[in-house]
């Protein structure tokens, strides 16, 4: 973990209530795709987990919706602001367990930190196949950014406005060595019992610190209690214990 | 001597510094960034006789300036973090630390606390008899004298360390728990622990926690947590440690003004991590401003 003071190069939405935004400085603390950063804002008490979406030398890119007064403030940020983050926070993703046919699966604001898996995965050789799950059309970001790595890649929309009508589990391809998912708890669900192969799931909590230090966001798994923000947020298929 | 020490309970302390319990885990993850020696000490995770899950998510709510939590006291238990957590602080922290227990029965305390005595690195217990998430005890401990007077009782009895009763703020006459606690035998009071609070979502027109309510702190409670601690101050003869939305060095000192010897800070690690370690190293410039020489002259010194 690191404190990194970053500069704001870039903040564009990408839809009604979806926005990047590329930032400059030191990401040496950012090992892993499925790490996020802790961002501080005006105002605000506790800082606000976005995920890492992109990270090359020291440009950053973060996509986050806009939910509250945190991301709300983020949205009107302009380049040049600077933005205090504490970084390289959680586990992230294990790349090794992937195999040459991994399948990423992401849900809304789940897909931003598979870019960066998928991106990852590909410079290894392996053949990534990619399912992302969204409300409408109107919502649909980086259906092109992720084939332009060269995935294969296929996206549905709930009412069936763009790709096909249904979720990211109706779409699934036949098999797959394993699977990288993050998304709304709901989807993460779905997937787990869809499919059959190992996996790894990005969850969220609330959290007070982000790095370890408060109780705040622990949840029960089959391996023992663990702190989403710092033994997760990415927890390994076989060690979920779903609370209902 | 150093200008910014103080002795706290018998140990001299290099500063008055002390990131509050819950805040700072057992010292690992700050260790990870500092050198937490700078600290004048830390109170470690409050830790009961058995270990502890904790509530259910979500157990952290925003509130202006400020948090409620409801973690409910997770902790691995008196005996893990004996044979785990204090050999593996020993590596990185060569002060005596300061030792959190919470409990559900006066035994339960006693037991507690008896085994925590017996560790060489253990400074000071720090009784927290006020931990408002908790169902079952917790409340009931801090807001009646005569219990308090017994938690205090039976700590006591089974101790050598300096005893440090922790009060809860959510009580009409907090002077009197104190005195009470005083009167028992207790060695120190410190104060407050977080303020019963409440958030709502509007989208899910429920409560924001799955405890319902949560404790509130961080600098919304700075003027009621001062305004404690020098009543407090006033009302006993013995050593006040105050807390309470302290953020900055200046708050420091206006805790000790306000008769604090010692001063814990909470919620002001998780917003920002080198928080403990900013306020240390802006003491002196702060003393310096206000013509303070050395900052145990000034203990007390607004009563
Ligand atoms: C590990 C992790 C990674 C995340 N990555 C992304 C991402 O890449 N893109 C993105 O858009 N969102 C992401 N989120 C969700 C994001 O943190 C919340 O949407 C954001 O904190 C909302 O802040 P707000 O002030 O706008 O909303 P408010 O509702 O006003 O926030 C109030 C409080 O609740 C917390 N909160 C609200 N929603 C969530 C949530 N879903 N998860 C955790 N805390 C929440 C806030 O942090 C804040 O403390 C991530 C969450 C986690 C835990
Ligand atoms: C996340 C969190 C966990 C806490 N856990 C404990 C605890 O285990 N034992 C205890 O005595 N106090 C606990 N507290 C209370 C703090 O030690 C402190 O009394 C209170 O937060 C007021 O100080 P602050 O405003 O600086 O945070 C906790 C506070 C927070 C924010
Ligand atoms: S948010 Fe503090 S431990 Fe995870």
């Amino acid at each position: 973990m690191k404190q990194v003071i970053y500069t704001i190069l870039e903040n564009e939405p990408l839809t009604a209530d979806v926005c990047r935004m590329v930032l400059a400085g030191d990401n040496s603390a950012i090992t892993a795709p499925g790490q996020f950063v802790n961002l501080k804002l005006d105002g605000l008490f506790l800082r606000r987990p976005i995920s890492v979406c992109d990270l090359e030398g020291d440009r950053l890119t973060l996509i986050y919706k806009v939910v509250g007064r945190g991301t709300a403030q983020m949205r009107d940020m302009t380049p040049g602001q600077t933005l205090d983050a504490l970084t390289g926070l959680g586990n992230g993703y294990d790349l090794s367990l992937a195999g040459n046919r991994p399948l990423l699966l992401g849900g809304g604001v789940g897909a931003p930190p598979l870019y960066w898996l998928a991106k990852k995965l590909i410079a290894r050789g392996a053949a990534v196949a990619v399912r992302l799950g969204f409300n409408a059309a109107g919502d649909v970001f980086y259906e092109d950014e992720f084939r332009a790595l060269g995935a294969e890649v296929r996206v549905a929309t709930a009412d069936g406005s763009h790709g096909e009508k249904g979720f990211v589990t109706d779409i699934l391809p036949d098999a797959c060595t394993h699977y990288f998912a993050c998304g709304p708890e709901p989807m993460l669900k779905a997937v787990y019992r869809a499919v059959p192969s190992d996996g790894q799931l990005s969850f969220e909590a609330r959290m007070g610190c982000g790095f370890g230090a408060c109780m705040g966001c622990t949840c029960e798994t089959i391996t023992g209690y663990k702190r989403i923000c710092r033994d997760g947020p990415v927890l390994r298929k076989g060690e979920i214990l779903w609370t209902d | 001597m150093d200008r910014l020490s103080v002795n706290l309970l018998g140990i001299e302390l290099d500063n008055p510094v002390i990131p509050a319990s819950g805040t700072f885990g057992y010292g690992r993850e700050f260790a990870e960034l500092y050198d937490i020696n700078c600290l004048g000490t830390f109170s470690f995770k409050g830790t009961t006789l058995r270990p502890r899950l904790g509530n259910p998510l979500p157990r952290i709510a925003e509130a202006p300036a400020g948090m409620l939590n409801a973690v409910g006291l997770q902790n691995p238990g008196v005996d893990r973090v004996i044979s785990e957590e204090l050999p593996r602080l020993k590596t990185v922290f060569r002060k005596p630390v300061m030792a959190n227990v919470s409990g559900f029965s006066v035994e339960e305390y006693a037991e507690t606390c008896a085994r925590l005595d017996a560790c060489d690195q253990v400074g000071w217990l720090e009784v927290n008899i006020s931990c408002p998430n908790v169902h079952d005890g917790g409340m009931s401990f801090g807001t009646d004298p005569a219990m308090a007077a017994r938690v205090t009782k039976a700590v006591k009895a089974v101790t050598t360390k300096p005893v440090i009763m922790k009060l809860s703020p959510n009580v009409t006459d907090i002077a009197a728990i104190a005195a009470a606690c005083q009167e028992a035998g207790a060695d120190g009071i410190s104060l407050i622990n977080t303020l019963m609070g409440l958030r709502i979502s509007l989208k899910s027109r429920r409560p924001v926690l799955a405890n319902v309510t949560g404790g509130l702190s961080g600098p919304a409670v700075f003027p009621v947590a001062l305004r404690m601690v020098y009543q407090v101050a006033k009302a006993v003869k013995i050593p006040v440690v105050g807390m309470g939305g302290v953020s900055s060095a200046e708050d420091v000192v206006e805790m000790m003004l306000a008769g604090a010897t010692a001063v814990e800070v909470g919620a002001a690690n998780l917003a920002d991590p080198f928080a403990c370690m900013k306020i240390i190293g802006d003491l002196p410039a702060v003393m310096d401003r206000y013509g303070i020489d050395n900052l145990r002259d000034i203990i007390g010194g607004a009563l």
